[in-house]
This record gives C-alpha cells, structure tokens and sequence, in this order.
C-alpha cells in the first residue's frame, strides 16, 4: 500500500503471473512479480534467456494479458480488462529486438505514424516532430530512405525515435542491442546514455552489463520467473549475495 | 580521388577467359535453338496434312478480312476483364478483411464469406456460367439486365473474386504478427493497425499472384462467348460458320496474347519499381556460382 503523501511511482506491479500454453504443456513465466519503476527512474531487468524478460516488458505494454496480480500505471490497474488499452499503449512505447519498423514506409513515416494516426496532428506538424527526433537520434539524413536500406543500428535508433516522439511516460527497451552487431551496440547505447541524463523514465531488459552498472537505479535479476534479486547496480552486479545471480553473472563474463 | 587501377596481367587473363566462355554459351545457345527451330519446322511441314491446315489456320487474307470483327469482339472482352477486375480486387480484398477480422459482429459475414470461397473455388467457372447465365434470367427478375455480357461477366466475377479473396486472406497472413505488435504497443487501434501496417505489406506480398490472377481473368472472359455474348471467340466462331477456314480463331488467340503479355511484363516492371521490395531485399546477394 501506498502511504498517503508518499510519492507514487509511475509503475508499480504487484503479484504479475502469467503461463503460457495450457494443461501438460503449462509454463508459467511470470511468478508473482512486484517491481517498481518511479518516475525518471531506470530499472534495469536482467536474467538468462527464458527467464520472462520480454514477457514482463510485453505485459507492461498491454500486448500480453496476464493470468493475475496488478499492472498499475499511475496507481490505475490497467490490467483490468476494461481500460482502454489503446489509450494506455499511447502513453507507453516499446522498442523491441528485433526493431519491427514497417517496411513499406520510409523511416520519417515510421516516426510520424503514430502522431497523426493516433494523436491526430496534421502531416506538416508531425513531420516537423519526426525530423526533430531524427535529428536526435543522428538519422535525419535518412528521413526518406526505407528501414531496409539501414544498418542494423540506425533501424534501431530509427525504432527509438519513433517511440520517443509522441513523448511517452515511460520507454520500455526489450534487449535492443541483442540484434546488433557489437561494434553497432556503442551507438544505440550512446543514444540510450543521452536520454537517461534528460530524465527518461525506462523499464529496460538487457544483457549490457556495463550499460546496466552505469544507468540504472535499481537491478532486478530474474529468475524462473521470479525476482530473485535485486538492488543497486553496485549491490547485485558486483556483490551477488545468492548463488544463481553469481553464476549468471559469471557466465557472461 | 581518381582511381589509378591498371588491371594485372593475371585479372586480364581472367577477363578474357571469361569473355571465351561468354561468346562459347552464345554459341551453343544459337546453335541449339536452330536445331530444336528447324526439328519443329521439319515435322510440321511434313506433315501429310500440312498444306491444308495451313490454309485452312494461317491464312493472310481471311485474318485480314475477319481483323475487324474481332477486334470488335475483344473491345467487349477487354470491357468485361476491366470491370471484373476491379470489382474483383475491392471486394475480394473486402472479403479477405472480413474473414481475418475478429470482431464479433461480423461473425455472421464471416460465415458467409468462408461459404461463397469454397464453393464458387471449387466449382468450374464453365458450369457458373452455365448456371448464372440460364437460371438467374429464369427467376424472371424486372430490375436484372439479362443480356449475356452482363450475367458472363457476372459469373467470371463470383469466381475469381474467390480466387482473389484466397491470395489476399493468404498476403495478410503472411505479415508477421510483431508488425501487428508494434503497430499496436504505438497506440493504434486494431483496425488503424490493419489499414496503416498490415493491410499495405500484405497487398504488396501478393502483387505476383494477383497479377497472374488478372492476366487469367483476362482470357477467361472469352468464356462468356458461351452465353452467346458476341466477344472476340464468339465473333471468330461466326467467321468460321459455313467456310472450313479456320484463321479467326488463330487472329483471336494472337490478339488476347497482344494484350496478356505486355499486361504480365507491365506488373513486373511495376513490382520492380516499387521502393520496398520486401523481405528479399537486405539478404545478401545469392552469388554468381561459377
């Protein structure tokens, strides 16, 4: 509960469970999380590969629905089934692995779709905004090329600018830089270092450890769902207190 | 900065094997059409039947004489194929949309839907015809024209709007569903999620069929001549009548190939064009195996 007067973070779950499948073939996933990300706050979400990562971040976004437990933005539970998830989603944005940019429109028109489709402002507004981000994000030169004809980290970068630009309350980043080529890793979390000293709020999985250490305000390790540790950066990276953090760790090393 | 590369002696030796083997493959490739060319002729013109079949098929002057009508002919075949065609691609895209949707309220429609493809796909167009074009006039129905062009093409459009619905249904399936995601986690509704993102990606992913569809549809309004509409086979077949020269149907067959393969070359050239040429662009080139 919160205290009345406390400050309240901008996301808070609480008991998140979610499995997948049905029957024998039942996974659960999410085991009763609670997390909180406060606002202009990082928390940065680590663990192997399966240990339900990208499901938290999709289930913040409402692309999932979970099984139980609350899903709270701004001390509203939009997991509840009528609340607009449309609207929620508008006041979100997820940068995804894989970047998902829309292939048949050119990197401007990814940016700008959401702020005239969705917030309704008209092309010359929304193109101004878009260009403004582009030019963020180091791609305004490539305002008129298609996704395709991008490397991997201007896609990425070219996917975070058409997240930032309706000004969302908080960025969701689902390992972004897992796709990238290492040497194209530097640029993406160049740009992510640049919006963290803005005070961008961020829910972010990674398996950048270095970014995680340097950005973070609190580490979350998860584990078969689970939290199974967490504090500052300092504390769970480089003072692990249980056996199953230190040996994650150790095996990225 | 001017590029001072003097090609080696060994990069000019590779060069002018390559330009041998070059002019070796044109050779071999003249020669072995001459053959296979020459073979046919051979065969043909030795037939027994020959000199006959080719007065009675390939005459200069009855094709001259006979151009006119059938010209006349294919303008209707022509007008057929455009009006079927548009009305096939908007409501076979229709259809397609209504059959992926999920809304609740067009389940009924999605019934229907699934009912009209499978039976007008596994019906043979010939006997649609047959029935649209003998029993809809039956009904006795003021308000329906019942010339044959129009029940014909009426026909032709309740078959290949199936055969569109299917490639359509088939393009929006194959964009991925995280396009759906990330149209969605930016706000936007299920439907301005399909109309923005999926819908664009699935037409452009079937422009080939759909094009092959339509250059089908094209012949295939001949098929109205069968209800006795007066197109180019029909007008061909009237040519034919009382005289065993054949030579308006080959006109005919020349004239529908006039216009099918510029049509075939034309929508490849466009899907070509198009500055998103989707998932086969950024894979790294196939090679040139020697």
């Amino acid at each position: 509960m919160i205290a009345p007067g406390a400050s309240q973070p901008l996301l808070s779950l609480r008991g998140v469970r979610k499995t997948y499948g049905a029957g024998e073939d039942r996974r659960v996933v999410l085991d009763g999380i609670d997390l909180d990300v406060g606002e202009h706050a990082c928390v940065v979400v680590v663990g192997s590969s399966g240990s339900g990562k990208s499901t938290l971040l999709r289930v913040v976004d409402l692309l999932e629905d979970v099984d139980d437990g609350q899903v709270l933005l701004d001390g509203e539970d939009v997991a509840d089934p009528w609340v607009d998830a449309n609207v929620v989603r508008s006041r979100l944005a997820l940068v995804f692995q894989q970047y998902n940019l829309f292939p048949h429109l050119r990197v401007l028109d990814n940016v700008t779709l959401a702020p005239r489709v969705v917030h309704r402002r008209p092309r010359a507004e929304a193109d101004q905004a878009g260009l403004a981000m582009l030019e963020k994000v180091g791609l305004a030169h490539k305002a008129r090329a298609y996704p395709d004809q991008l490397s991997g980290g201007e896609q990425q970068r070219a996917a975070i600018a058409r997240a930032l630009v309706s000004g969302p309350e908080l960025l969701l980043l689902d390992e972004i830089t897992s796709a990238l080529d290492p040497e194209l890793v530097g640029e993406v979390l160049d740009l992510l270092h640049a919006l963290r000293d803005e005070g961008t709020t961020m829910l972010v999985a990674t398996h950048e450890m270095g970014f995680a250490r340097e950005v973070a305000d609190e580490v979350v390790f998860l584990h078969d769902g689970r939290v199974h540790e967490r504090g500052a950066p300092g504390q769970v990276l480089d003072d692990p207190q249980r056996e199953r953090t230190r040996e994650f760790l150790r095996r990225l090393r | 900065m001017t590029d001072a590369w003097v090609p080696s002696e060994r990069a000019r030796a590779r060069e002018a094997f390559r330009r041998a083997q070059h002019r070796r493959a044109l050779l071999v490739a003249g020669v072995a059409t001459a053959v296979v060319l020459a073979g046919v002729v051979l065969v043909v013109t030795n037939a027994p039947g020959w000199e006959r079949a080719r007065q009675a098929f390939f005459s200069p002057e009855r094709a001259w004489e006979v151009l006119p009508d059938v010209a006349v002919g294919l303008w209707l075949n022509l007008r057929v194929w455009v009006v079927a065609s548009v009305v096939g691609l908007a409501v076979g895209l229709l259809i397609a949309v209504v059959r992926t949707s999920r809304l609740p309220a067009l389940f009924p429609l999605r019934v229907l839907a699934t009912v009209y493809v499978d039976v007008f796909r596994g019906v043979p167009v010939l006997l649609v015809l047959l029935l649209v074009g003998f029993g809809l006039p039956a009904l006795r129905l003021e308000w329906l024209p019942v010339s044959a062009a129009f029940l014909g093409g009426l026909a032709i459009v309740l078959t290949y709007t199936a055969y569109l619905t299917e490639i359509f249904r088939a393009g929006i399936e194959s964009v991925h569903p995280s396009q759906g995601a990330a149209a969605r986690s930016l706000g936007l509704t299920r439907g301005q999620a399909a109309r923005r993102v999926v819908l664009p990606q699935a037409v452009r992913n079937v422009t080939a069929p759909v094009a092959s569809v339509l250059v089908s549809l094209q012949k295939d309004s001949g098929l109205i001549s069968i209800l006795g509409a007066v197109d180019a086979i029909r007008a061909a077949q009237i040519a034919t009548t009382g005289n065993y020269n054949f030579t308006p149907y080959v006109v005919a067959g020349i004239l529908f190939l006039l216009i099918s393969i510029p049509l075939t070359r034309l929508v490849d050239a466009w899907s070509a064009r198009q500055g998103w040429r989707g998932q086969l662009r950024g894979v790294p080139g196939a090679g040139v195996l020697r």
